[in-house]
């Protein structure tokens, strides 16, 4: 291994640095027993159990979570489907278009979604009356259409990753398209349906641009009650919420990979 | 190119299409509807939206459930269909200077970011890549759980950190490099920041992929035949690593330049970014039209760069 320069690695444990020097403050914080947010007044976890007896959290945390779940089901079968579409099925009229339509929502600005979004449900509403109202549903829809987009992407570049003799061999055998793709394809892209749906799930709890433009009255998300409480400063409260979003999401991240990296050994031991 | 590309591809896939559907064979509805499915709603829920704002935004604002105006009239008794389109939108925002103001430096500011994030991302991705495996997939996860966790959150911990009291001037007075705590927050400076930092795993990650695929060999060769480091670094890192620099740019640029978030956290009053002003005339003057003119030319402004990101998807697919 060659020695790496001096310049490098100092650059590098800065950058790591501020990547978590911030979350390692907010965590430190979230125990701080002072209600004044900047003055250390001693250890102390009395946020957190206010943070339980806030019902208007807890209530948008339910909410959220319930969002969360459906999007990234919704999405994962979408996004399943689309990338299949693009790695497998060769080329088709409008390919390109529908690729399109499939990476420009990873970088389209929030506000630009989100404001088109309402715009087409209330359209929609005033002409078919359908969706009627806004709340949960246009939320789902909004998040879906975005998180699908993530998980396409995943799924396409996993199977590009993959040989196609597998799938071939089955085919020969006789396997109907449907099983097929049940019982050979999806087994083997079973980590990118996994972080996809991980992915989308967490995209979902996080979003707070898509939301507050194609939500309704009396369905905030977390991120909206979070958002209206912090506009005006740093709360200890939201420290420790923050502290828990942030340490569940972390030991879900590691956890996750470290799944992934046992299934890849697997992969290349069976493939030995 | 994505428009000739588009072309041939719509002519190849005719042409394959006569050439596969002779009339005997049924159709495939198995394969029609897992295409069209996913096709469908991303049609409906993506691309037709953006019809809808840009027909909006040739309305008026009205106080009325929704505050805008109907562009056709059919008066079914003169059987007259009368259609109104106001441009007053597009002229006020071309002479009201708060919105050219507000777009330019949006773009200075994203672009301004992007250039500061590419700095501090390519010695990381460099690490990352050189190291050996062990250690790089740990690094590589140091770098992804930022990005898995809340980015409101994320932008929130910049708040306490910046703070007139925070820790970081704290940490300052106490080792008396300055005496008075600095202002940082709702400055541009906090808003540089947190663009940098929320995308900062967006720039790393494809530039580790395209310097991962590096082959080191040639430095040592351009080495042997007496290249300097600064020399190979030009002539030989930098245009490898080329593809992922363009990519990590555009997916921390677009979505930069219209960010709503961190101005509205970090900001200053007087920080002004597109994001924030459709946010307001939406949110604030509820003008609904007003809002769908400023989304319509904040995506023509950004549909190269859009398209660039598409591009490089499909040349990706390809290889």
């Amino acid at each position: 291994m060659k020695k790496t320069s001096k310049f490098l690695t100092s650059s590098s444990i800065l950058g790591f640095l501020f990547l978590y020097a911030p979350i390692v403050s907010l965590i430190v914080y979230s125990f701080n027993s002072s209600k004044l947010v900047t003055i250390w007044g001693g250890w102390s976890i009395k946020w957190y159990g206010k943070l339980f007896e806030n019902e208007q959290i807890i209530e948008a945390a339910m909410l959220s979570f319930k969002i969360a779940f459906i999007t990234s089901c919704l999405a994962v079968i979408l996004g399943t489907m689309a990338g299949f579409v693009l790695a497998r099925m060769g080329r088709f009229k409008g390919k390109m278009i529908l690729s399109g339509w499939i990476s420009a929502p990873l970088v389209m600005p929030e506000v630009i979604t989100g404001l088109s979004l309402l715009l087409l449900f209330v359209a929609l509403e005033n002409t078919f009356g359908w969706p009627a109202g806004r709340g949960t549903n246009t939320i789902i829809i909004a998040h879906t259409t975005f998180c699908l987009a993530y998980v396409a992407v995943i799924v396409q570049s996993r199977l590009s990753m993959l040989d196609e003799t597998l799938e071939e061999a089955a085919m020969d055998l006789g396997a109907k398209p449907s099983s097929l793709f049940f019982l050979v394809t999806m087994p083997l892209i079973a980590p990118a349906l996994v972080s996809g749906w991980l992915l989308s799930f967490t995209l979902s709890l996080d979003d707070l641009v898509i939301a507050s433009f194609v939500s309704g009255p009396g369905s905030s998300t977390l991120p909206m009650v979070i958002y209206s409480k912090v506009r005006m400063g740093v709360t200890p409260e939201i420290n420790a919420l923050a502290t828990l979003m942030i340490l569940i999401v972390a030991l879900g991240v590691v956890a996750a990979m470290v799944i992934m990296k046992r299934q890849h050994r697997l992969n290349k031991e069976l493939k030995e | 190119m994505s428009t000739l590309s588009l072309t041939t591809s719509i002519v190849d896939a005719t042409g394959r299409m006569l050439a596969k559907y002779t009339p005997r064979e049924k159709i495939n509805w198995g394969r029609l509807g897992v295409i069209s499915v996913p096709s469908v709603w991303l049609f409906v829920f993506f691309f037709v939206p953006f019809l809808v704002v840009f027909k909006i935004s040739f309305a008026e604002s009205e106080i009325a459930i929704p505050p805008y105006s109907d562009l056709m009239n059919w008066d079914a008794e003169d059987t007259f269909l009368s259609i109104k389109l106001s441009l007053a939108n597009y002229i006020f925002l071309f002479e009201d200077a708060l919105y050219l103001d507000a777009y330019w430096s949006s773009v200075k500011i994203a672009g301004v970011a992007t250039i500061i994030t590419l700095i501090v991302a390519f010695p990381m991705a460099y690490l990352i890549a050189r190291s050996e495996p062990n250690k790089r997939n740990l690094l590589l996860m140091l770098v992804v759980v930022p990005f898995w966790t809340s980015f409101l959150l994320r932008i929130y911990a910049w708040m306490g950190f910046l703070n007139k009291n925070g820790l970081i001037n704290q940490g300052l007075m106490a080792i008396g490099i300055i005496d008075e705590p600095l202002i940082m927050m709702q400055t541009d400076f906090a808003v540089y920041i947190g663009i940098v930092y929320a995308y900062l795993p967006l720039m790393i990650l494809p530039l580790y992929t395209a310097l991962e695929k590096m082959d080191m060999t040639l430095i040592e060769a351009a080495s042997d035949l007496g290249a300097t480091p600064t020399q190979s670094f030009i002539k030989i890192t930098l245009p490898l690593a080329v593809p992922g620099i363009i990519a990590g740019c555009m997916l921390v640029f677009i979505p930069a330049v219209g960010e709503f978030v961190i101005p509205s956290l970090l900001g200053g009053s007087d920080t002004l970014m597109i994001g924030r002003v459709l946010w307001d005339e939406f949110f604030q003057n509820r003008d609904w039209p007003m809002a769908a003119a400023v989304a319509t030319v904040m995506l023509v402004m950004l549909l190269l760069p859009i398209m660039l990101v598409s591009d490089g998807q499909d040349k990706k697919e390809e290889a």
